[in-house]
């Protein structure tokens, strides 16, 4: 599996990231490196081996369902770049495709 | 530079106070300030802190930890003060709350002097990452403390703060304390709360201590150990009492010596610092015992799917709407989102994303991240199967020492072939730390890992206390 350019348009796209025509090159070399690298783990059997997840087995952890106090509503804005009293603030959603 | 036990002696000697100890610690990172372990520095909130703590120590009512001053990885919030992760993303962000572990250090009596620098976003193995500029190793400025707690680990070797907490999730707290000469914790996984922690793995997330000695560390874990509410993946186990662990008898325990840790590619110097201590530990009583961990040679490949997955899942909230980074200029959404994300993060963290994205993506996902899970659990039965014959296991924590800044920047693979001794730790979740074990010929520090059964970290602060013993009194080197 090698990746080409476009595959890593493909996946700048996914990951809501853009860059230079330059940058594109120096990736497309860096992961082909690194994924060959990995494919390492292919001389492995482990088709009987169950994935794992979590390193400590717990199941679901669950607590009351109560209502409790969060954030105010200045404390939650306080870090936002746009906002007006009570929103935050983005560019026009509607007609964005 | 001073440990806790003299902090103590000159508090009940009547020869210091809180205050005047805090001080002291403002004036190195004073001096320190060329090594730029420090993003930022609360000296009068801490100075604040220490008058109380002094009233609090004249009325008797002082907690465990007063009078030790503790800085803190940059990664972790403080309430009212900036959590930047080392990252242009969040230059301004002010935390709204403590991190669970704050919360107690305050709570014991310590005293928080500042924020440690770090790769972006805990990304990283030499704190060459930052976008506040790299971190200098002490002993040779032209070299890197390791990383990606390269900050927490400078601290505490330079004397800018007693101890420190770092953030381990390949080896980001083992590796700096071998770079920089001090000793590093990283907790089982669970057994640290990481409500606060701004998060990049989370199967492998794992905060920790950095110290001057064993006993150091042992008591802020003793602080920030054990369930809490606020973090579903902290364990219910009862926290044992770590300072009663280091007996200094070794006795009879039985050390595992894996034989893959040892293989090609381990610096000569590093390979006879280790013998030297194991022959210590034998000379004492200890069964010095060889064993296997046979996929040993896949753990990075394993980890760099597995981590660099669960960080562009992450790193996705980075996004520019409700706080962070937000480009200027910007006329629809979308292009908020690809901009602020493209010009808030770094190289490596933008190299992780598209790594993690690539290897979650449809028609990848099996090959990568499945095939991942599953050698994990293969690396884990390792250890496991090593664990029934022995209590511990001794390796190298770094196939060399400190590198020079720049060698291997412009090279990836070869930057994460330098956790390969670390990365196994946080795979199969168990604890690990790392203590000083000599120098190499250009004087550089030498880091020797034991490595522990999960929850079982009195027996490894055990050895390593016991090293340490053995390693001041030993000889010269």
């Amino acid at each position: 599996m090698s990746v080409t350019r476009k595959d890593v348009e493909h996946i700048a796209k996914l990951a809501k990231l853009e860059f230079t025509e330059e940058e594109k090159e120096t990736f497309t070399h860096q992961l082909n490196d690194i994924l060959a690298y990995m494919e390492q783990l292919n001389r492995l059997d482990t088709e009987k081996v169950e994935p794992l997840s979590h390193v400590i087995e717990l199941s679901n952890v669950f607590r009351e369902d109560e209502v409790k106090r969060g954030l105010k509503t200045e404390e939650a804005l306080k870090n936002a770049p746009s906002k007006n009293e009570k929103f935050f603030k983005v560019p026009k959603v509607i007609g964005d495709t | 530079m001073r440990t806790y036990d003299s902090i103590q002696t000159d508090l009940s000697a009547g020869v210091a106070t809180c205050e005047s100890i805090t001080q002291e610690y403002l004036g190195a990172i004073e001096k320190g300030r060329h090594l730029n372990a420090m993003i930022s520095v609360f000296a009068e909130r801490a100075l604040e802190q220490a008058r109380t703590v002094d009233q609090k120590l004249a009325a008797g009512s002082a907690g465990p930890l007063a009078g030790m001053v503790v800085s803190i990885k940059d990664v972790i919030c403080v309430k009212d003060e900036k959590v930047t992760c080392g990252s242009k993303m969040l230059e301004d962000f002010v935390s709204l709350y403590d991190a669970t572990v704050v919360e107690r250090l305050k709570a014991a009596d310590a005293i928080i002097i500042g924020k440690n620098n770090m790769d972006e976003f805990a990304m990283g193995s030499s704190t060459e990452n930052s976008a506040f500029g790299r971190v200098k190793l002490p002993h040779d400025p032209e070299r890197v403390p390791g990383g990606s707690s390269g900050g927490s680990a400078v601290a505490v070797r330079a004397g800018m703060s007693t101890t420190s907490l770092g953030t381990d999730t390949g080896g980001s707290i083992r590796q700096p304390a071998a770079f920089t000469g001090v000793v590093g914790l990283k907790p089982t996984y669970g057994r640290v709360s990481r409500y606060g922690l701004v998060a990049f793995a989370s199967s492998f997330d794992c905060i920790g201590p950095f110290g001057l000695n064993t006993k150091d560390v042992a008591r802020v874990l003793q602080a920030i150990a054990g369930h809490d509410p606020q973090d579903s993946t902290s364990a219910h186990v009862p926290v044992p009492d770590y300072l009663q662990s280091l007996t200094k008898d070794v006795r009879g325990l039985r050390i595992g010596i894996p034989r893959e840790y040892f293989a090609e590619g381990l610096a000569d110097e590093i390979r006879e610092a280790l013998e030297k201590h194991i022959d210590r530990l034998r000379d004492n009583g200890a069964v010095i015992e060889e064993v296997s961990l046979p996929h040993t040679e896949y753990t990075i490949a394993t980890y760099y799917i597995l981590a660099t997955a669960e960080a562009s899942s992450n790193l996705a909230r980075f996004d520019g709407a409700r706080y962070g980074y937000r480009a200027k200029g910007i006329q629809d959404l979308s292009e908020m989102y690809t901009k602020s994300r493209s010009e808030g993060f770094g190289p490596e963290v933008k190299r992780r994303i598209m790594l993690g994205t690539y290897v979650l993506s449809a028609g990848y996902y099996d090959a990568y991240y499945r095939k991942g899970q599953k050698v994990r659990r293969l690396i884990q039965e390792d250890f496991l199967k090593a664990f029934r014959s022995v209590d511990c296991l001794i390796t190298p924590t770094t196939p060399s020492t400190a590198f020079k800044a720049g060698e291997k920047s412009g090279d990836p693979l070869q930057m994460y072939l330098s956790d390969i001794y670390t990365t196994s730790a946080n795979l199969a979740g168990i604890p690990g730390i790392s203590i000083p074990c000599g120098t190499d010929h250009d004087g550089l520090p030498i880091g020797l890992q034991i490595l522990g059964k999960q929850f079982d970290e009195p027996t490894i602060l055990r050895v390593s206390d016991f090293l340490e013993s053995t390693f001041e009194e030993g000889s010269g080197n």
